[in-house]
């Protein structure tokens, strides 16, 4: 009897833990699949009800609708620059500071990293409103500029932080080889350092042009007739018809997928010491 | 060269380098300090200057406004549903996959899918599903359950709205909690759980007892950041609702783009601070760890 009883919990554990495990799958990924089929129906099926399940009419008609509609075009080239200016922008700037928090222990080391952390959680809501106005009076206001520096306002402590752990898992000491063999600091880092934490820095690059992709409060109070695609569909928003908000869904969510396909492997060493 | 001198050549070099890591982090901290700390200033400025005396006419504004108890209330709702929800779920998650399953590996790629996804994004797709005419009245009408659309973004029915953002924020924001969770699993040792598992603690008990106290460090850092998050609930608050449902961010964006008054919107904003800083600190203070319990 007690037997028994020993050789079906393991069983009846596992089975429960795939159950729960499929329960949550199927949670995550069911959104995705629909709003995929969504922005792939016609534009005639798109207000079919009950709609279809299985992807049997498929056509790029309603995404095409989305991509030209109104000023949609060059809102998407705008979104492009504005992530790129400040990927670059949050690299240059924030890198740097990364590298010093993982290699050097100095005063003051631990109240950067904490300021760093403060700023990481303070709302975008507190920072955009004031720039706004700041950057009328700058004269950058509307402009895919003044859009990138907010962004890279919001993207930094996430640049340091995480550039800071992928510097921490290259040992100090290959740095420290190349020295004695001749290298001066910076040499060591350029060809010892740089290229072993470069996959991990990648990463970190891409995830800010994502921040930056998504981000649409700051965005659409910093512009009026230069919006960045999210900025542009959240203000066209109102009263839009179903092809373009599905459409639009898709548009606006897929590349967060595919950037996380690309840097899955890099995401724990990433957020890993982020956390701690 | 004998090791001895290279190490103090190494040691002077190092030592001539000392202002290094100081000229590393100049840029970023000018870049927060101008474009961060600076416009921080401004807003409080905002809040409580206006032509150039001391006012607290934005706040007595921001109050007295009909929308305002209205989305407060929204945001606090959206926080208490949504952040216990997510916790539990996500834990259900970084536990499945930090057990040896056979095709962990899979599930972990699915459940950190949505991990970059925006806000607004997740409405829109949510929109998808809840719709009248979406995909979770075409199932429930396949499956026999219903047999005509049924209304699930009734503007004249908040519990439902309150419901579908909700659902909206649990499927994009749990992936950034249980990676937080995952990450800290995986630095406690197996054999606690296993001991506790001998002596014949159930799996409750384990979750209970042994896990969530040693992941108490990880707890904290995603109570702060999904709490600070969840108090900005934003477009998706705008894709699912329209203009049906409020929250103080979307209040802030109104006075500012709508109104075109920086000062009530920044008020809105100082009050969204406050909450996120009063939380954040109960946060860290109920979540204390005592001197006497510290590992290390």
């Amino acid at each position: 009897m007690t037997a028994t009883r020993i050789s079906w919990r393991p069983w009846l554990s596992r089975a429960l833990s795939y159950a729960t495990a499929i329960v949550l799958a199927l949670f995550v990924l069911a959104p995705i699949y629909v709003i995929t089929l969504a922005a792939f129906s016609s534009q005639t099926r798109v207000y079919d009800y009950p709609k279809d399940l299985l992807p049997r009419h498929l056509s790029t008609d309603t995404i095409s609708f989305f991509i030209h509609f109104g000023g949609m075009l060059d809102a998407l080239q705008r979104s492009v620059y504005v992530a790129a200016i400040t990927l670059v922008l949050a690299l240059v700037v924030g890198t740097p500071a990364g590298y010093a928090l993982a290699r050097f222990a100095f005063r003051g080391a631990d109240t950067v990293r904490l300021t760093v952390v403060a700023t990481r959680a303070f709302p975008i809501v507190i920072l955009s409103i004031p720039l706004a106005v700041i950057f009328i009076r700058w004269g950058i206001d509307d402009t895919v500029f003044g859009v990138s520096i907010a962004h890279t306002a919001l993207a930094l402590p996430f640049v340091v932080l995480t550039t800071a752990s992928v510097f921490a898992g290259v040992s100090p000491e290959l740095e420290e080889a190349a020295m004695t063999l001749g290298c001066s600091r910076l040499t060591a880092f350029l060809r010892v350092a740089l290229p072993l934490a470069l996959p991990g820095l990648a990463a970190s690059a891409i995830f800010v042009f994502i921040i930056s992709w998504n981000e649409v409060f700051a965005s659409s109070l910093l512009t009026l007739r230069h919006r960045t695609l999210p900025a542009e569909v959240l203000s066209l928003l109102d009263g839009a018809p179903l092809n373009f908000r599905f459409a639009g869904g898709f548009f606006l969510m897929a590349p967060s997928l595919i950037v996380i396909l690309i840097i899955r492997r890099y995401l724990f060493s990433m957020w890993g010491r982020v956390v701690k | 060269m004998t090791a001895v001198a290279q190490q103090a050549t190494l040691g002077r070099r190092i030592r001539r380098w000392e202002g290094l890591p100081y000229g590393l982090i100049l840029p970023t901290v000018a870049y927060l300090g101008l474009f961060f700390g600076w416009p921080m200033v401004q807003a409080f400025k905002l809040a409580f200057r206006e032509d150039g005396n001391w006012t607290i006419e934005p706040f007595r504004s921001m109050v007295n406004d009909a929308n305002f108890g209205e989305a407060l209330k929204f945001t606090l709702l959206l926080v208490g549903v949504i952040v216990p929800i997510q916790f539990v779920l996500a834990l259900a998650m970084a536990l499945l996959v930090n057990a040896k399953l056979p095709g962990r590996g899979l599930f972990l790629a699915i459940f950190i899918l949505p991990l970059a996804v925006s806000d607004l994004a997740a409405g829109l797709v949510w929109q998808s599903i809840l719709t009248e005419r979406g995909y979770l009245n075409t199932v429930l009408e396949k499956l026999g359950l219903i047999d005509q659309p049924h209304i699930w973004l009734d503007p004249t029915k908040p519990n439902q709205l309150l419901f579908a953002v909700v659902i909206a924020e649990l499927w994009r924001s749990t992936a950034f909690v249980m990676v937080i969770f995952l990450a800290g699993l995986q630095g406690i040792p197996k054999e606690y759980s296993e001991a506790a598992e001998v002596f014949g603690a159930g799996l409750v008990q384990r979750v209970w007892k042994v896990i969530l106290p040693m992941l108490k460090p990880s707890l904290q850092v995603a109570l702060l950041f999904r709490i600070i998050f969840a108090f900005e609930a934003f477009a998706v608050v705008i894709a699912i609702t329209g203009r049906a449902k409020t929250t103080l961010a979307t209040e802030a964006w109104r006075w500012q783009a709508d109104y075109f008054d920086s000062h009530v919107a920044a008020a809105y904003s100082a009050l969204i601070l406050v909450l996120s800083l009063v939380s954040a600190g109960l946060v860290v203070w109920l979540l204390r760890t005592p001197k006497e319990q510290m590992l290390r």
